[in-house]
């Protein structure tokens, strides 16, 4: 009984990132007992704000969350990963910059409406993420070859956008996405990422994009007998993917009013394949669990925020987490599961002989 | 630096315990190669298996099977699908291990064959019919890669060999060329030529013709009389009567894993040949289709789907054909003779390159699966792995599949509403899973069938076509299957069966529309239904 | 047999065609910068100064070479580039450390990542994208772990290697003074020129060199005629990430400094050189002339498209 309990739960897929989350959780308690402590205070506007490690990860994973979203449904679709993400959220970013400052760096208003320089940046994000689909769905290049191309050439074209200067968007408005709405002391970004979620959990429900994605990420063959189109399903998986990094390309835009084209949202599509692996999903693709791989993104942040905490640089940062992410490889890799799985089977056997 | 041919022909002369090599007869102008001297053939067996048993979970693959084969004799192993030819051949290969039985190979008793190197240590060689070579090297790489010695290739000497043995073996190439510029043809021989060079006592040919044209075929065949003069024992595996006839001294017949019999070429005609491997003898035990009225609505007679002059790219000739209400109709025809291209054709399946579709009268397109779908055409395809089941997904969801993909994407079903989908047809057709949520993959073979078949029958077609339902499947869910297929026509639905076991067919279908070699040679109903009268019609040409 | 009516094409196979093509390319596009350009790119120097620039990459993308005719591939090598300039940096000059202690040094973390990436490549059979992905993660974090800011190299024995020049005779040209100047290269370039040599002769005349074409062909049939598919694979990885190192100290030699942003995008560097030249992606097809090749054509359009924008400013 309390055998087949473990096993269910063991087998359940948010167990691998709630345990994490666990760990991490307990590592910082023991370091600092206040870890968790949340204050109300006031901002350098007079405004009232949340405060604390917690609210810190809830913010900065937020990116990460809504990456995961799109990241997940390209795994699952195409069996492969789309690490142009950081790259497109440059040029999207870019674009949305272009649009406010209408081509001068330092304007005294914005030059068009937020909702039109965001919807520029979809539109920007989308066409990156067809192109990503069209070279994966049509040509059939794996997508991480595929991807490799706007990974490289991405920021230099995101910097081309704005001829290589730094507008600064001059409306404080815009700045509400990235930190604090005045009055409401909750990150906007939590309520972005909360926007987001509820947004793919009524995709979810209302079409059949989870069946799609998944029966042709499981058997190409077998969905298209069962009259689905495998290379619209994958096409769109990367245009979903497109819409995700703009919207995260808004909130990381609108952190600094500005645009750093080497920096900005660096390496961040390491961390959000991680999310994805984290969070149980095979990176071969097939069956996912959205809400694991979300999860799974806010396990990264509190990694970053612990690391960070442990006074690790930034740049040294990518080198831990790819240690993860090997460990993460080799532990999900059949040879080495086949391997347990022996290993097991010997263990129990000696067991019953003895 | 690898041995040269010389030296490896005279250490095989020296070595009494070493099967004679047997290139070069006939090609006397090669005097390195010893000439094998005909004795008495019988004499010189070189290869014996005795009661192999294979057993795979729920299936006896092979049961008790005995094969033999002589020194220069090309010999025919024949049988259908599931008869245990390809896990006979995988037992010879060492790609499986036998459960039970000996192999005994000449002048080195018996021997264990755990791995495809050991087999091809011991001189045996498989040819198959996809070409296990590397495209993207020479010629003479090919045929000397991976056995070399030492850590450098002399490429002059191995060209040098390598011309040699093309030449001996009148093989259309240069050592230099690079192997995908060669025909398909000529690179099937540079994999005999590989695997004769390879001191081969049995080679094994598994199914080399199936893309080849007939003057391709005619060369490989040439290539086997002469290594057959050599003394080489050949087993041909191939799904084409008249190769077997044209080049083949004898042919074993398997049938359901065991052994139908080993026989003389000339002592079996072509219609004997195809009664054993489909087992005639076989006894009728009911004649269900008595059991079920044929559908009397007021449409009946109508045509349902008729097809003129289809053709895909899957290599079919083009073809006509029509199905009315409530008909049970079927293709026949050996494996290989282009039956399931044709459905897969109706169905969208394949690239339609031709012909005009009419459903019900009307002229429609269908060009991919779901308009076949929408013009309520179902299809169970042949294999179910591959194309039927999607292994992960529960059988919940591989039971909506088809309806949900048919009533739109942005109208999935409750979960409840797939759940009574799912529900209702576990016991329509008592389908054994633990439950709805149970991964297909983890079902047996004949329930995951089941949750194909009620995947289809959930979008209610008028027209289903079945391709092989019952492979594969223990016998009491076949009689179910095939009670079904009567039961749904009854009520009007139009089926397409095919199967391999013809008494399947004859139990079932009122037409049976006959192929050979791709194309279509006849269609038998009414009185013309028997077993003697399709045989005759497949094996035709006598 | 009738072998001598087959066409030059029939007869040549993809690899030496693709290369024909490759330096037709190349004396095409050097011809075009030529006539174009006029100037620089009529003095020898021009040429030795684009071997100069890019010895390095010409090592690492011979590695890559060899991984992608293997079938694989390896995106890890700008990151080991930079971790050896940063590593053999600060061992120079923070510790006072020798010239062959840097060497060794590079050499060292070219064989750790090899063993470590081919390990997970070729006996857990990993996608060797994740691998390398996570590789070059793992040597940039390694590069600002070591040190993060960048600064140049002080110690008097370096640089006096670092400015050695070797003379090519015969190449030289007079400048404005009329004063005879000699064409010279750098001592990356002749390591690089050794290395394309010592490779060529592998992938030619070496079973080694022959299983990596094959075991990239097919990989199936490779294990059918008895190809250790696993060891080749390994020592694909291996060859790579240890030139990786090696290019990473003819890197450090021509720009004499350690930084965390070195040899940033190298590896699409690498690969686009290679596949200029000739090698396919897809495993199989490649000849190391070609790569150097490619390298060459790749940095002639750069160094075209520069000069071309210092005319228009």
């Amino acid at each position: 009984m309390v055998k087949s309990f473990f096993k269910r739960l063991t087998s359940n897929q948010l167990f691998i990132p709630l345990m994490a989350l666990i760990l991490l959780a307990v590592i910082n308690l023991i370091n600092d007992p206040g870890f968790f402590r949340i204050t109300l205070g006031t901002n350098n506007a007079g405004n009232p704000v949340l405060s604390g490690y917690l609210i810190t990860i809830l913010d900065y994973g937020s990116e990460l969350g809504i990456l995961a979203i799109g990241m997940t449904l390209v795994t699952a679709a195409s069996g492969g990963q789309d690490i142009s993400v950081g790259a497109t959220i440059a040029i999207a970013g870019s674009a949305m910059l272009r649009v406010l400052c209408g081509g001068n760096s330092r304007p005294d208003q914005i030059q068009a409406p937020i909702i039109v320089a965001f919807l520029v940046a979809c539109i920007v994000g989308m066409l990156c993420g067809a192109f990503n689909g069209l070279l994966v769905a049509i040509f059939k290049i794996q997508p991480m070859i595929a991807t490799l191309i706007l990974f490289t050439a991405g920021r230099s074209i995101a910097a081309w956008i704005n001829n290589n200067e730094l507008p600064i968007v001059p409306d404080p408005k815009f700045s509400y996405f990235g930190s604090f709405i005045p009055g409401i002391p909750i990150p906007t970004t939590v309520f972005i990422v909360a926007i987001c979620i509820v947004i793919i959990a009524l995709v979810l429900k209302f079409t059949n994009l989870g069946l799609y994605t998944q029966a042709v990420g499981i058997n190409e063959n077998s969905s298209r007998l069962n009259g689905i189109n495998p290379t619209f399903i994958k096409f769109l998986a990367f245009v979903i993917l497109g819409l995700c990094v703009a919207v995260a390309a808004l909130i990381k835009v609108s952190r600094l009013s500005t645009i750093n084209y080497s920096v900005i949202a660096k390496d961040i599509e390491m961390d959000a394949i991680l999310a994805v692996a984290l969070g149980g999903n095979a990176l071969s693709g097939g069956k996912f669990n959205m809400w694991a791989s979300i999860l799974g993104a806010y396990v990264i942040q509190f990694l970053t925020t612990t690391l960070y905490k442990f006074n690790v640089q930034s740049d040294a940062l990518a080198a831990y987490k790819a240690v993860v992410v090997i460990l993460l490889v080799v532990f999900s890799a059949p040879t080495v599961r086949d391997y347990m799985a022996r290993l097991g089977k010997n263990m129990a056997k000696r067991k019953e002989a003895a | 630096m690898f041995v040269g041919l010389r030296e490896r022909s005279e250490a095989i002369r020296i070595s009494p315990s070493h099967t004679v090599i047997h290139i070069g007869a006939g090609l006397c102008s090669a005097p390195f190669l010893k000439i094998w001297r005909g004795e008495n053939v019988s004499e010189n067996v070189v290869l014996k298996m005795r009661g192999i048993n294979k057993t795979f979970p729920g299936v006896r693959a092979l049961q008790n099977v005995d094969f033999t084969l002589n020194k220069g004799e090309i010999h025919a192993l024949m049988g259908e699908n599931g008869a245990g030819k390809s896990t006979l051949i995988k037992v010879l290969t060492g790609v499986y291990t036998k459960d039970d039985g000996t192999i005994e190979l000449e002048g080195k008793g018996e021997v264990a064959i755990h791995s495809p190197q050991d087999a091809q240590k011991l001189g045996i060689s498989t040819v198959y019919q996809e070409i296990t070579l590397c495209p993207n090297l020479t010629v003479a790489e090919n045929m000397f890669i991976g056995r070399e010695q030492g850590a450098f290739t002399n490429w002059k000497q191995m060209n040098a060999n390598a011309d040699k043995l093309l030449e001996q073996l009148d093989i259309p190439a240069s050592a230099t060329q690079q192997l995908s510029n060669c025909s398909i043809a000529v690179q099937q021989m540079v994999a005999i030529a590989r695997a004769i060079d390879m001191d081969c006592k049995v080679l094994i040919l598994d199914e080399p013709t199936s893309s080849l044209d007939e003057q391709e075929v005619e060369k490989l065949f040439g290539l086997m009389r002469d290594l057959k003069e050599m003394g080489v024992g050949i087993i041909f595996v191939t799904h084409f009567l008249d190769q077997v006839y044209e080049v083949c001294d004898k042919i074993t017949v398997l049938r359901d894993g065991q052994l139908v019999g080993e026989y003389e070429i000339k002592d079996l005609p072509r219609v004997q040949l195809v009664a054993k491997m489909l087992g005639k003898e076989m006894d009728d035990l009911s004649d269900i289709k008595g059991e079920h009225e044929a559908y009397n609505g007021q449409d009946a007679g109508e045509i349902v789907f008729e097809a003129k002059g289809l053709q895909s790219d899957a290599g079919i000739k083009p073809f006509d054909f029509y199905i009315k209400k409530g008909e049970v109709n079927g293709f026949t025809g050996l494996l290989g003779s282009g039956r399931s291209e044709c459905v897969r054709a109706i169905f969208g399946a394949d690239r339609v390159i031709g012909g005009n579709v009419k459903v019900k009268g009307k002229e429609v397109k269908i060009s991919k699966p779901l308009d076949a779908m929408k013009n309520g055409i179902a299809y169970l395809p042949e294999d179910r792995k591959l194309d039927g089941i999607i292994g992960d997904l529960s059988v919940r969801e591989n039971i909506i599949m088809a309806l949900q993909v048919l009533t739109g994407f942005f109208k999935p079903f409750s979960k409840a509403q797939a759940n009574a989908f799912a529900r209702e047809y576990i016991e329509k057709l008592n389908i054994k899973t633990a439950s709805v949520d149970t991964p297909i993959k983890s079902l047996s073979g004949g329930n995951q069938q089941k949750v194909i078949l009620a995947r289809w029958l959930l979008m209610h077609p008028e027209y289903l076509i079945l391709d092989e339902p019952t492979r594969g499947i223990d016998v009491g869910t076949k009689v179910d299957i095939q009670k079904l297929v009567l039961e749904l026509a009854s009520e009007g639905m139009s089926v397409t069966f095919i199967s391999s076991e013809t008494d399947e067919m004859l139990r079932t279908c009122s037409r049976l529309v006959v192929m050979r070699d791709r194309k279509v040679v006849g269609e038998l109903s009414g009185d013309d239904l028997t077993q003697n009268k399709i045989m005759s019609t497949i094996a035709g040409g006598e | 047999m009738n072998k001598e009516k087959k066409s030059i094409f029939n007869k040549m196979n993809d690899t030496s065609l693709l290369l024909t093509i490759t330096i037709v390319i190349f004396l095409l596009m050097y011809i075009g910068a030529i006539v174009i350009q006029g100037g620089g790119f009529t003095k020898p120097q021009m040429f030795f100064n684009i071997l100069n620039a890019n010895a390095a990459l010409i090592i690492t993308a011979c590695g890559m070479s060899i991984v992608m005719i293997s079938g694989g591939i390896d995106i890890s090598v700008g990151g080991v580039v930079a971790l050896v300039s940063m590593s053999c940096a600060v061992y120079l000059d923070h510790k006072g450390g020798s010239i062959i202690g840097s060497i060794l040094i590079a050499l060292g973390i070219g064989i750790a990542f090899g063993l470590v990436q081919g390990f997970l490549v070729a006996v857990l059979d990993i996608q060797p994208f994740i691998v390398s992905l996570a590789g070059m993660f793992f040597a940039r974090g390694m590069t600002t772990i070591v040190n993060t800011a960048p600064f140049n190299v002080e110690d008097e024995e370096f640089n006096a290697l670092k400015l050695t020049r070797v003379n090519v005779p015969f190449m030289g040209s007079v400048n404005k003074k009329g004063i005879y100047v000699p064409a010279y290269v750098e001592i990356g370039v002749i390591v690089a020129l050794l290395i394309v040599v010592l490779l060529f002769l592998v992938l030619r005349w070496t079973r080694l060199g022959r299983s990596f074409y094959a075991v990239g062909g097919n990989k199936q049939s490779a294990l059918m005629m008895g190809i250790n598919v696993r060891r080749t694979k390994f020592l694909s990885h291996l060859i790579c990430s240890v030139l990786a190192g090696i290019g990473g100290y003819v890197y450090f030699l021509h720009v004499g400094s350690g930084s965390a942003s070195h040899a940033m995008g190298m590896e699409m560097n690498a690969i686009a050189s290679s596949i200029i030249g000739g090698t396919m992606l897809t495993g199989g097809v490649g000849n190391i002339i070609g790569t150097l090749f490619g390298v060459l054509s790749l940095s002639t359009i750069q160094n075209i498209v520069a000069s071309a924008g210092l005319d228009q400013a």
